[in-house]
């Protein structure tokens, strides 16, 4: 047993419904116990997502448990095969279904016979993967199903697009920024004059799976998810993939160049140099400000990153090349891609740091005390209580990180975006220092806000206990209110009664 | 039968016994562990249930945390590990580092499958650390959601004493209402207080509620006379309320039908069965009920019930004529539908997750009772819904309001159906006559907010798909 307050990542399962649910026309079956399926809030929820979200419970319940689920689930994936016409039906246990050590292959073996569209069991351990590691698996499970279907059937594409193309793998629902990433990526592409074949998972079907060999190249932008897929593709149709995470000036560039090195590899003549020179340093507003004095303030503080691999290495490496601040720590979560992070990282900070366990991060942020914290939301409220500020900059995903607006993380945007993160982040800090020299221009904070200071109404002790049993931000309303209520019926003293006779009469 | 013929039609029940969704019933440690300050919780589950507490009931461990995961590992599931030894380990680190003044363990869905006999362990752990272990089973396969707390209380109520102290210092300690009523006064103005009361059997009333609320109802039972004698959760642990046998005791949640037979079969206490008081009908019947149990001529009631709907009317008169439909989520469905049937609406169908008949009786009567007098159809009340299916009713029915769980509450809207979620009702203040404004206040909502925006004509915001 582990004694857990926070978690980075989720369990496998969620890992499983991101995938399942970001393909089109793919519906998921979670064969789990009553409240296990808050998987359908979060991405209601978070996303802000208009359509119900694809993913059906199958409940056990103790008569399930009694009775033996396959005729349970059988039912309930060939029902909604009925209902809804789906291409594919995923089944995933959670982990607390998968310790019942039932065949589910055979369930999805039964169901199969009677359904239209295709059953598959998620094959995931629930208990030895988390959820990056369970989407990785689970969309490569996918893919290969629909390339070896397609085989069979003869249907796979004998040749490349004629114009230069390419696959992109790794956008999926729930993912930090993931959608604005896409757009970017797909701006870029246009601009070099790369067809998108296929996005992969996000928003295609489970056909165009089989149009994939097509496509000259596959990028992989986020390292958490579609390096499996791709080398599969690779050694199936020996389509070469880019895996450089477009993320800052000096990495969109390196992504730019080896996309060009491959291309040219396989007969095109492209040359993306002019491109690259007037994106650095006429288009992205990052490199400019890497040279400005507001930049040059920043020379030299010391910041910790922490995240996923692909982000906190990317900005790792934007910090201490691009802005000159020294990386004092660098870290991840993904503990089991660690020796990628540390070989990545390690020239541009002085200390890493692999762990799950969000206290250690937290105690190694008040022990160095640094300027600035571009981490995760657990970082952000660390950085609260030691009133350091922080930017977030990789998942677990919050409401936050589904802004309206469009706020990518890669591509050129993409680095603007960061450089408002950073500086943003930053600023705050320098902020809070002036305002230490100069006394700061906030008044200090009363128990109520109010223009005059005494009021001639008295509050007995009770009637004071319950008012500060009341939040503190509309403390002053309700106060206001009852005193107001007092006033007109010519009470002299507010009791706890007062206040609540108040409330009903006005529904403070 | 005649007796039968001349009633007017009965409720309906059925049970689909469907695909619903509904919060975990550990979400109940979200608002357990603020109300019980000196407490502790500790969920023994997996990483579902850690990311769960941890996504979808928010903040988990923001400032001090008093709850956490003891996350089950492989070697646990496997039984490779002693579970008695890991317990030790983690409840002793517990101990040092908060030192709470109960740990509450939280049994869920995988300690029910690998069968780990929380009950068995927590009392040889007990004794060796000298804190406290209360167990409860707050697991997916038997509840849903707000039926947590139902098994955090159902074990606390072995824990409340069962003697009066008699010294007393000791009372004032216990007895935290009575000292936050007579605060700061001497001890004769409370003798003379005592005046205020009309004598009856001790009376502790059960279910968790904010302070404000906890007050509010007190003081609503002292007009009459009566005496609360104490609550089940207290705000500290070791002020637990004594349970004598023969104590009258009254539920204040729908969801409570396990403490309530705990109460009743273990500490021999005498249970009021009433409507619950949410909304001012069924504080005033909640009131009515527990006077008449003690003899009382309740007294004001007719005005004070008359000024409480007077208050509301404004937002009254947006709901009146209008249907709402409960897809089904807290339990609090029969109590909300009776109160919105009162002022005026129409309830097609109550979602309910779990129908214990014989604890919500009083509420069951009161809702056909009310239905009769408004003239309205008995709504349907089906239990362990299907919410596919019951997406198509909603289609069909096209309701005013429907109140439903966060999955699905934005793509009805995206629809233009109107919804609230359910989970509101279970974390804002909406019991007593002090609170009925707020409920309407979450049901007129989406109303309020439409009509703002009612010019603007946008209806429904998802594209037509064409039918495959």
């Amino acid at each position: 047993m582990k004694l857990a307050y926070w978690m980075y990542a989720g369990p496998a399962h969620i890992g499983t419904l991101r995938i399942a649910s970001s393909f089109k026309n793919v519906h998921a079956i979670m064969h789990a116990p009553l409240g296990d399926d808050y998987f359908n809030v979060m991405r209601s929820m978070l996303e802000r997502e208009r359509n119900f979200t694809p993913v059906t419970t199958s409940v056990v319940d103790r008569n399930v448990l009694a009775r033996g689920s396959q005729e349970k689930v059988v039912d309930n994936i060939t029902r909604k095969d009925a209902e809804e016409h789906p291409d594919l039906i995923v089944l995933t246990p959670t982990c607390t279904s998968s310790i019942l050590q039932e065949d589910l292959q055979n369930f999805v073996e039964r169901a199969q016979i009677e359904s239209k569209g295709d059953v598959m069991l998620a094959d995931v351990n629930h208990y030895r993967f988390n959820e990056l590691q369970a989407a990785d698996r689970t969309l490569n499970q996918i893919a290969q199903f629909y390339i070896e279907k397609a085989r069979k059937r003869g249907e796979l594409p004998t040749a490349k697009t004629e114009k230069p193309s390419v696959n992109i793998i790794g956008t999926s629902t729930m993912g930090f920024h993931n959608q604005h990433d896409c757009t970017e990526l797909k701006r870029l592409m246009a601009d070099l004059g790369i067809e998108v074949n296929v996005v992969i998972p996000e928003g295609s079907t489970v056909y165009d799976i089989q149009k994939m060999p097509r496509a000259w190249f596959n990028l992989v932008p986020y390292r958490e998810l579609g390096l499996p897929l791709a080398e599969y593709l690779q050694e199936q149709f020996g389509t070469p993939f880019v895996d450089i995470t477009p993320m800052g000036v000096v990495e969109t560039a390196r992504c730019i160049r080896k996309i060009q090195q491959i291309l040219n590899e396989q007969g095109a003549a492209v040359n993306y140099e002019e491109f690259i020179n007037e994106q650095t340093l006429h288009v992205s507003q990052a490199a400019w400000f890497s040279r400005s004095i507001d930049c040059q303030n920043l020379t030299g503080k010391k910041a910790v990153v922490f995240g996923d691999n692909t982000h906190a290495a990317a900005m790792t490496k934007i910090l201490a090349r691009e802005m000159g601040i020294h990386v004092v720590l660098a870290g991840t979560y993904c503990k089991y891609d660690a020796d990628w992070f540390r070989e990545q990282v390690s020239e541009y900070c002085d200390e890493v740091l692999i762990s799950e366990d969000n206290g250690e991060i937290g105690d190694a942020i008040a022990r160095l005390e640094p300027s600035a914290i571009f981490g995760t939301q657990m970082e952000r409220h660390v950085g609260k209580r030691l009133d350091i500020p922080c930017g977030v900059i990789a998942a677990p995903i919050h409401i936050q990180n589904f802004p309206i607006g469009y706020k990518p993380f890669m591509g050129y945007e993409g680095t603007n975006q960061i450089t408002d993160l950073i500086y943003n982040s930053f600023t705050l800090g320098m902020e809070d220092h002036l305002l230490e020299i100069f006394g700061g221009h906030d008044t200090k904070e009363g128990i109520t806000k109010g223009i005059s200071a005494d009021s001639d109404l008295a509050w007995s002790k009770d009637g004071l206990a319950e008012l500060n049993k009341i939040p503190g931000f509309v403390r002053g309303k309700v106060k206001r209110n009852t005193e107001k209520f007092a006033r007109e019926r010519q009470i002299e003293q507010i009791t706890a009664e007062v206040l609540y006779a108040a409330k009903e009469a006005v529904g403070a | 039968m005649t007796l039968a013929e001349t009633q007017p039609q009965a409720l309906e029940f059925e049970c689909e016994t469907g695909n619903y969704h509904t919060f975990c019933p550990i979400s109940c440690v979200a608002w357990l562990y603020q109300k019980i300050e000196d407490s502790f919780f500790l969920v023994i589950g997996t990483k579902t249930c850690g990311y769960f507490l941890q996504n979808a009931m928010g903040v988990m461990i923001f400032a001090e945390p008093r709850y956490a995961m003891a996350e089950l590992e492989e070697g646990d599931i496997s039984a490779q590990l002693n579970d008695y030894e890991e317990l030790k380990r983690l409840c002793t680190q517990i101990k040092r580092d908060r030192n709470p003044s109960v740990i509450v363990w939280i049994g869920t869905c995988t300690t029910e499958i690998i069968k780990t006999d929380l009950e068995g362990l927590a009392p040889r752990l007990e004794a060796e650390i000298g804190i406290p272990i209360v167990v409860a089973r707050a697991n997916g396969l038997d509840y849903a959601f707000t039926q947590g707390e139902d098994t955090v209380l159902a074990a606390m109520a072995h824990r409340c004493p069962d003697k009066a102290p008699v010294a007393e210092t000791e009372k004032e300690e216990r007895n935290a209402i009575s000292r936050l009523i007579n605060f700061g006064r001497k001890k004769e103005d409370v003798a003379a207080d005592e005046s205020e009361y009309v004598k009856h059997p001790p009376l502790v009333l059960f279910g968790s509620l904010p302070d404000p609320v906890v007050t509010q109802l007190t003081m609503e039972l002292k007009r009459q006379g009566i005496k609360v004698s104490g609550w089940l959760p207290a705000k500290r642990f070791t002020e637990l309320p004594v349970l004598e046998e023969g104590y009258y005791v009254s539920g204040i949640n729908p969801f409570l039908s396990r403490t309530a037979t705990t109460l009743m079969r273990r500490r021999k206490c005498k249970l009021i069965g009433a409507p619950f008081p949410i909304g001012p009908d069924g504080t005033r019947a909640w009131i009515e009920k527990i006077c008449s149990v003690f003899g009382i001529e309740p007294q004001g009631l007719d005005e004070r019930e008359a000024q409480i709907w007077a208050g509301l009317e404004d937002y009254v008169k947006l709901i009146r004529g209008k249907s709402v439909f409960f897809m089904g989520d807290n339990l609090l469905e029969i109590s909300l539908a009776r109160f919105l049937v009162r002022c005026g609406m129409t309830v097609p169908e109550i979602g309910i997750p779990y129908m214990d008949k014989r604890y919500q009786a009083a509420e069951l009567a009161l809702l056909e009772k009310t239905c009769a007098e408004m003239g309205v159809p008995l709504p349907r009340i089906m239990e362990k819904p299907d919410n596919y299916n019951q997406l198509q009713r909603i289609y069909e029915l096209k309701p005013d309001l429907v109140i439903t769980g966060m999955a699905h509450a934005n793509p009805l809207e995206a629809r233009g159906i109107n919804t609230k979620w359910s989970v509101e009702f279970t974390f804002a203040q909406i019991h007593g006559f002090t609170n009925a404004r707020d409920v309407l206040e979450l049901v007129t909502r989406p109303l309020r907010r439409n009509n703002s925006l009612k010019d603007l004509g946008w209806d429904k915001l998802v594209r037509e798909e064409a039918k495959l």
